[in-house]
């Protein structure tokens, strides 16, 4: 379980970018290219360095009010993302 | 190819600007011709080929070679890339970089260099680029590409030579604090092919490499990624090769030649060049590349071949190369009837002192001797030397 208190970014390295062609966002890395779905570019899309994990969920509660247990979902992403890199995250200081 | 299914579009772009390299590495994947393939692209014709790919839909692009440095335009190309929307490779040995020009090439909007260097040792690192400079210029550049905080990207590529000295390799990985290190086994085409006695490790070599690898990246786990490459030629079963023929890559050559995948060019097809054919139609309507697409060309065992989707057959540069027929099953896979073709070689460098044959360096004097020569024979053989 992350603390949802920690601040997530994009790892510096990593580019979010909508591409019209494959009809979806990509994250793009060196040498490397993952297609994301609706729900991980949601949530990539809204980590901008100021809002915390807690705060991310909240926010995308409110866009999305049908999805049950979101906290969890999100959860599992950001786990998923700080293992592969993509994200790092961090106490507000 | 069927008819109702049209491709997907190019998803990699990879500029191969120039074969020119001042390096002499004897396992380079460049064409053995080389020397006699000129007439390099005009800077506004990389322009249009960069502009076309990416509207045809292509994300990631590569500057390759040769040493793509040699070109004084690539700052102009890395802008124009960065500016079309790519994420923008820049795949190099370090030689003709400079403080300046990483500099100038961050201000382009360069995306992350890829640094290779030819072992982690300097004497034999130097030996095989064939440059007595090489390697102390390697680790000035790694410095220098930390300092403007690209990602770092570290290249070794793995042979006989080199493969013993993997641990010192990963500590000079941790030491440059490289991001990513890619450990790629020596793929044998182009000059690698001709090299291939010499440079094929032994089996408990790459055993030992492997183990090795995976204590460190049980040690440092994200702090540096390690790719390693197997090498196919110890496997029983083919790499799925470009992810499939015209799928997602497409190259073009230095000379504007579109390929499926840089050593497609071994291949007897007729590849369109970029200077008469736009790349959209190359893309989808060319009998090149169409050639190899879906599974109807296949011919057993790979037709009724369960593993079929997943393997595409595998490598049609090495059926080729090593069958003489581009439509046959690679012969890595055991199911092959060429399978021996592999199995005998790995078999061979088991024993060979690979002191016995000198490598063949990859130099525009060998090249033109090869192409005297002929695919088959090496100089040594056909007594071109
Ligand atoms: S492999 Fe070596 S010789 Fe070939 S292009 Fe790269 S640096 Fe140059
Ligand atoms: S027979 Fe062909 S399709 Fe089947 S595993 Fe071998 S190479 Fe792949």
């Amino acid at each position: 379980m992350m603390n949802p208190q920690l601040i997530p970014t994009l790892n510096r390295h990593f580019r979010l970018q909508w591409e019209p062609v494959q009809d979806a966002y990509v994250l793009l890395y060196p040498e490397g290219m993952v297609k994301l779905n609706h729900s991980a570019a949601e949530i990539l899309r809204a980590c901008d360095g100021e809002r915390t994990i807690a705060e991310i969920s909240t926010e995308l509660q409110q866009r999305y009010p049908e999805v049950e247990d979101i906290d969890n979902d999100i959860d599992e992403f950001f786990e998923g993302a700080t293992r592969n890199g993509w994200t790092r995250c961090e106490c507000r200081d | 190819m069927s008819a109702a299914t049209s491709p997907a579009p190019p998803l990699w772009l990879l500029a191969e600007l120039t074969y020119r390299c001042p390096l002499q590495c004897p396992y380079c994947s460049n064409p053995v011709d080389f020397a006699h393939i000129k007439e390099e692209l005009s800077t506004e014709q990389w322009l249009q080929v960069l502009q076309q790919g990416r509207a045809m839909g292509a994300a990631q692009l590569g500057f390759s070679g040769g040493e793509p440095l040699v070109r004084q335009d690539l700052e102009i190309l890395v802008a124009e890339g960065r500016q079309l929307g790519y994420y923008t490779n820049l795949i190099t040995s370090g030689m003709g970089l400079s403080r300046e020009r990483i500099a100038s090439l961050k201000q382009a909007g360069l995306d992350h260099i890829q640094l290779s260097f030819q072992d982690s040792d300097a004497d034999i690192n130097n030996y095989l680029a064939g440059s007595r400079k090489a390697f102390a210029n390697k680790l000035e550049m790694a410095a220098a590409v930390k300092e403007f905080d690209y990602p770092m990207v570290v290249n070794f590529v793995l042979h006989r030579m080199n493969i013993d000295h993997i641990e010192s390799i990963l500590d000079l990985c941790v030491e440059l604090g490289a991001d990513y290190v890619e450990l790629a086994n020596t793929q044998y085409y182009g000059w690698a092919f001709h090299n291939r006695q010499q440079l094929l490790p032994t089996r408990e070599q790459l055993q030992h490499a492997e183990a090795v690898t995976n204590a460190y990246r049980e040690r440092l786990q994200e702090r540096m990624k390690i790719y390693f490459v197997v090498p196919d030629y110890f496997e029983e079963r083919p790499k799925p090769c470009m992810n499939g023929w015209g799928s997602i890559f497409l190259t073009i050559a230095p000379d504007g030649r579109a390929l499926p995948c840089h050593s497609a060019r071994v291949l007897p097809l007729d590849f369109p060049n970029v200077k008469t054919v736009p790349l959209q139609e190359i893309w989808y309507d060319s009998p090149g590349f169409n050639h190899f697409r879906g599974d109807e060309w296949m011919q057993e065992p790979c037709r009724s071949c369960p593993e079929k989707k997943k393997d595409f057959g595998g490598c049609r540069c090495q059926a080729y190369m090593l069958t003489g027929d581009a439509s046959q099953a690679d012969p890595v896979c055991s199911k092959s009837p060429h399978h021996h073709r592999v199995a005998d070689v790995v078999a061979a460098a088991q024993e060979t002192d690979p002191e016995v044959q000198p490598l063949l360096f990859r130099n525009p004097d060998n090249s033109r001797r090869l192409a005297v020569c002929g695919e088959d024979e090496s100089p040594q053989d056909c007594g071109h030397r």
